[in-house]
């Protein structure tokens, strides 16, 4: 499909070329403004240097008002490789840094830096690369981008990345089109500076390694031709090609298009299909970069149109306000109704909403028409005549285009391939209703990107908020199974008395109970009962009193925690009163200590420590009694906390033992099981107070478990507060 | 200093639908000079009753509509519309024909749609389909041309025909529809059809001398009205303000329907060229099939689009109930817009074949 490169070769050689679909004859009006050699200037007093004057990222500022700067040092810095940076354009003063309206249609303010001129006009320190030829390319390339050397056609995509391709290249084509009306300066450079324009090339071919390079220049540029072709008579690889007029040829698709056949596939760049374009201002500065060690700080810039008497060609610094411009080529506002200054062309160039605008490296055109030049928008009914449609050279159905545009049917209007518009204007040009038509494109696809962003952002928010519950039902998953496991451990652990356990005070338990299952006669679904609910409130008092220490100050939560042991206790003794119920009782307790569990697992997940988290859940669940005693030796209980602590352990031990007396009187069966528990709280309260000797297990896991038991405890006590 | 801001392109082609539309009513002239020639007067009272109910009409429901009539008025689309229906009908038509005739046109067809570039079919041609079926026997009422005529009629006789159904001297329309021959006149299309419909074969049916007259009446009159527009046509064409697309294809259409079946049977199928130049082929091709608004709009759309009309009017002519199917054709056709245009979009500049890539789409 796509052209071999010998027939390219042959065809040309032939002095034949391709073509692309549509396309306008606008008419020309080039004669006002290219009879004149390119002027100079005098220095603007002050120059507005917009930071960001290409495609990518802008870089950091490394001045700072009311330094002295020298023309030609950069203003910004960067280490993003999509960065150019600035510079000064002439010496003199920063006198501000701030936002300034812009060189773009919306005009909106942009960081810019502000430089009063000193007049003297002092160069920085250049350093040159002349043998450029022995330098290795990223050498050379990194030169071209602290040149700050972006791309001066139109798109301004920074140089040194364009011309550092992953692919091989078959043809280097130079733009010299210029196939909008009215511009000069690319045609005027290269009838002045051919020689600059191809040591350009030279360097671009250096970095490029291209098999052969292609020079487009139209027709209706006949100087412009011979010079570069003199210019390049010596390289037999250089290949000045003369392409009809038509708007827009200069289209860096269509000329790749009329220069090769191949077709940039959507969504792709030139050099998927072997090519990489430069514009011959580009290469001009690229010259000046390495052969004079000059960074981009002007450019050729053509002041027309009716409205000034002396249309012509000018170096304009960069950051030159376009009102000094026009001074010096007389504009006369007079001649306009309302001003009306174009940034380039009339075909694709935008209205400027200040004559402070900065010229940046894009600008190629100051544009100043009569009120007769350019007819004004007079919008009327589209009549389905398809001119747009003949004069697209993408192939589009433009007035489809402007159909769901127009009635934001933004999906259909993607369906009719809107991104591949290249705003060239001959549509809307063409259009017999005058449809300001290429306005419709750019709301729609402004609008289409918006609503890309937007979707993003949810897509993003819906797929963590699933992940967020997918994870939380895992973890649920896993907790109930280890609970579960764990209760069969601890029946387990019980069942043989405790032997083997680490766990002292469940060993201390089992004892307890094995004595008291001995001395009393109970049957064995009794003991059963007993054995279990001592356990979970041993463990829930133990819990309590950890969170003590824990969460130091919080006096109040001690007391809560307390509260809450307490009312455990008595729920226990209760529980274990009714033998009847007891299995009931059982899970009902199980199931509040689930509960107790859940909660302050959520609570860490939001920390997002997953993996801690299922950790300590393992750790807490099956050794919860253990745990407790462990976490706090790291830090010292207060003397408060630990009197707290003893006090809530003493009313603890009280009330179960009124509840024990009560139970005993009211049935023999449960008196043991109190008294168990009694012990077990003693022996936690004495735990607690002994704690800082029992330092056998390693710090690690001892603050995890810390962590835990602190949000444990927070939880609990906000639950109780709740409850309470 | 306030800055004016509009968005590009700036400069704009200096043709605008006001002068389009104009463009296509000078290109109308040359036919029409040829029909009043041919037919009298009567053909320009139509054209100035059309464009006064138009232009009324137009305004009105403009108004209603809360629209700047003003400037709708002149883009001459209505003007356009209305010439288009009066050449269609009878010169000695009554006025109120061609009154209710354009009142549908502009007002039901046209703005009841939306109003300029929003109507799905053909305003004139839905007008005159209209009229053609509601009023048969005032829309099939042709006379003589001037030189074969009976009776001769100036200005004033066809005014007051039109108006009154008489001439000044008293003739009615009866009269003024007779022939030198005292025959009264009927279109070539009408005799072959009727011919063939009476058992002649077709050369028969042209060899009779009732058709001398109808050929040397109708027929050259026909000839040459149809010359007429063809060179506006190609007036219009030289000054793109039409495509070749949709005129060739219609033409071809008919051409190559008609050319394979006279081959077939020349005795039941009339010649291409009898086709072509009788009725309203050329004027069709390339004044109503081309109104932009109810065509087809890419170039692969415009030649099927122009080639299906071809071929309907082939078919209407042959088999169907009418002589003459230009009208049925065409809004047959503008049905079918959107359809062709869906699926003769053009390939986009560096996407693969429309075709490989609704094949993508069913992919992913």
């Amino acid at each position: 499909m796509q052209n071999n490169f010998d027939d390219i070769i042959d065809k040309l050689d032939k002095g034949e070329l391709w073509d692309f679909p549509g396309g306008v004859f606008p008419a020309e009006r080039k004669t006002l403004s290219n009879q004149t050699p390119i002027a100079k200037l005098p220095i603007p007093e002050r120059l507005y240097v917009t930071v960001k004057q290409h495609i990518g990222v802008e870089g950091h500022l490394i001045v700072e008002v009311g330094q002295k700067v020298l023309k030609g040092q950069a203003l910004t810095k960067s280490m993003n490789p999509f960065a150019v940076p600035v510079h000064a354009s002439t010496s003199g003063e920063i006198t501000a840094i701030h936002k300034h309206v812009s060189a773009h249609p919306s005009g909106l303010p942009e960081l810019t830096v502000q430089i009063t001129s000193d007049q003297d006009d002092k160069w920085t320190q250049l350093s040159p690369m002349v043998d450029y030829q022995n330098q290795p390319k990223t050498k050379v390339l990194a030169a071209i981008c602290d040149a700050g050397i972006s791309g001066m056609g139109g798109a301004g995509f920074p140089t040194h990345i364009k011309s550092s391709p992953k692919k091989d290249v078959d043809f280097l084509i130079i733009n010299g089109i210029e196939c909008e009306p009215y511009i000069t300066s690319d045609d005027r450079l290269m009838r002045e500076h051919s020689w600059q324009i191809r040591q350009g090339i030279d360097v671009l071919c250096h970095l490029l390694k291209p098999k052969h390079v292609l020079i487009g220049i139209e027709n209706n540029k006949p100087e412009a031709i011979e010079a570069m072709q003199v210019a390049c008579r010596e390289n037999p690889n250089y290949r000045v090609c003369t392409i009809p007029t038509k708007y827009p040829a200069g289209g860096e698709k269509q000329l790749i298009q009329v220069l090769t056949n191949r077709e940039v596939p959507a969504q792709g760049l030139p050099v998927d299909v072997g090519v990489i374009m430069h514009n011959v201002g580009t290469c001009f500065a690229i010259a000046d970069a390495i052969f004079a060690g000059k960074p981009l700080i002007s450019r050729v810039v053509t002041v027309t149109g009716e409205a000034v008497e002396k249309p012509s060609n000018v170096w304009a610094l960069i950051g030159s306000p376009i009102a000094h411009l026009l001074t010096h080529c007389e504009y006369k506002q007079t001649l306009q109704k309302q001003s009306n200054i174009i940034m380039g062309g009339p075909m694709m160039g935008f209205n400027v909403s200040s004559d402070l605008v900065p010229v940046v490296k894009t600008t190629n055109c100051i544009l100043a028409p009569t009120d007769n030049e350019m007819a004004s928008n007079n919008e009327q009914a589209c009549i389905r005549c398809s001119a747009c449609a003949d004069a697209c050279p993408a192939s589009l159905l433009p007035q489809q285009l402007f159909w769901h545009a127009k009635a934001k049917e933004l999906d259909k209007a993607q369906d009719y391939n809107l991104f591949d518009c290249i705003e060239c204007g001959a549509c809307a040009y063409v259009c017999p209703s005058e449809i300001p038509l290429v306005h419709y494109y750019r709301i729609a696809k402004a609008e289409i990107r918006v609503e890309q962003e937007d979707k993003q952002k949810s897509d993003k928010a819906r797929d963590r908020f699933e992940k967020r519950e997918a994870r939380l039902i895992a973890e649920q998953q896993a907790r109930d199974e280890k609970h579960r496991l764990a209760a069969e451990a601890r029946k387990q652990a019980m069942a043989s008395n405790g032997n083997n356990s680490k766990d002292k005070i469940a060993a201390a338990l089992a004892r307890a109970k094995a004595k008291k299952q001995a001395l009393s006669e109970v049957d064995d679904k009794a003991i059963e009962a007993t054995e279990l609910a001592p356990a979970n409130t041993s463990e829930q008092t133990a819990k309590a009193e950890v969170a003590e220490p824990a969460t130091k100050v919080a006096s109040s939560n001690q007391r809560v925690q307390a509260a809450i042991a307490r009312a455990k206790a008595k729920k226990a003794a209760a529980e274990v009163t009714d033998i009847n119920t007891e299995l009931k009782d059982k899970d009902d307790a199980s199931n509040l200590k689930d509960e107790q569990l859940k909660q302050p697992q959520q609570h860490i997940d939001v920390k997002k420590q997953p993996n801690k988290v299922s950790m300590s859940t393992k750790t807490v669940v099956t050794d919860s009694i253990p745990k407790a005693v462990e976490t706090p030796p790291t830090e010292k209980p207060t003397i408060t906390d630990s009197k707290q602590a003893k006090i809530a352990a003493a009313v603890a031990k009280a009330k179960a033992k009124r509840e024990a007396q009560k139970a005993a009187n009211s049935q023999v069966a449960a008196e043991p099981v109190s008294a168990a528990k009694v012990d077990n709280i003693k022996t936690v309260s004495a735990d607690e107070l002994v704690k800082t000797e029992e330092q056998q297990i390693d710090m690690k896991k001892r603050r995890i478990a810390a962590a835990v038991a602190k949000a444990k405890a927070k939880k609990a006590a906000e639950k109780a507060d709740k409850s309470s | 200093m306030k800055f004016r801001l509009a968005s590009s392109p700036h400069q704009h082609i200096r043709r605008d639908t006001g002068q389009v539309m104009r463009l296509v009513i000078l290109a109308m002239i040359p036919g029409v000079l040829l029909q009043t020639w041919f037919f009298g007067w009567g053909t320009v009272i139509q054209i100035g009753l059309a464009i006064i109910t138009a232009v009324v009409t137009e305004a009105a429901i403009l108004e209603l509509r809360k629209r700047d009539f003003e400037r709708a008025l002149k883009d001459y689309s209505a003007v356009l519309t209305a010439m288009l229906l009066a050449v269609s009908i009878p010169p000695f038509a009554p006025w109120w024909v061609i009154v209710i005739g354009t009142f549908f046109a502009i007002g039901i067809v046209k703005q009841l749609y939306g109003g300029l570039g929003f109507n799905v079919f053909n305003p004139a041609m839905a007008a005159y389909v209209m009229l053609l079926v509601s009023f048969p026997v005032q829309m099939t009422q042709w006379i003589p041309p001037v030189n074969l005529a009976q009776y001769s009629h100036n200005f004033m006789d066809a005014l007051n025909a039109v108006f009154t159904g008489f001439s000044v001297e008293g003739f009615s329309l009866a009269q003024l529809k007779t022939g030198i021959d005292g025959v009264t006149m009927a279109t070539p299309l009408d005799t072959v059809k009727t011919g063939l419909a009476q058992g002649f074969t077709y050369s028969e049916t042209i060899e009779r001398p009732i058709f001398d007259s109808v050929i040397s009446g109708l027929g050259v009159a026909s000839s040459w009205i149809s010359l007429g527009y063809l060179l506006g046509g190609l007036y219009l064409l030289k000054q793109k303000v039409i495509n070749w697309h949709i005129p060739l294809s219609m033409i071809a259409g008919l051409f190559i329907c008609s050319l394979i079946m006279s081959l077939v049977d020349s005795d039941l199928y009339p010649s291409s060229l009898f086709h072509l130049f009788n009725g309203s082929i050329i004027i069709g091709a390339f004044f109503i099939a081309t109104d932009p608004v109810s065509a087809s709009t890419t170039n692969k759309g415009r030649i099927i689009f122009g080639a299906a009309i071809g071929v309907w009017v082939y078919l209407i002519r042959e088999w169907g109930g009418y002589p003459d199917a230009v009208a049925f054709a065409v809004l047959i056709m503008n049905m079918a817009v959107p359809l062709i245009d869906y699926y003769t979009r053009p390939r986009t500049y560096g996407h693969s074949s429309s075709k490989r890539k609704s094949k993508d789409k069913a992919q992913s």
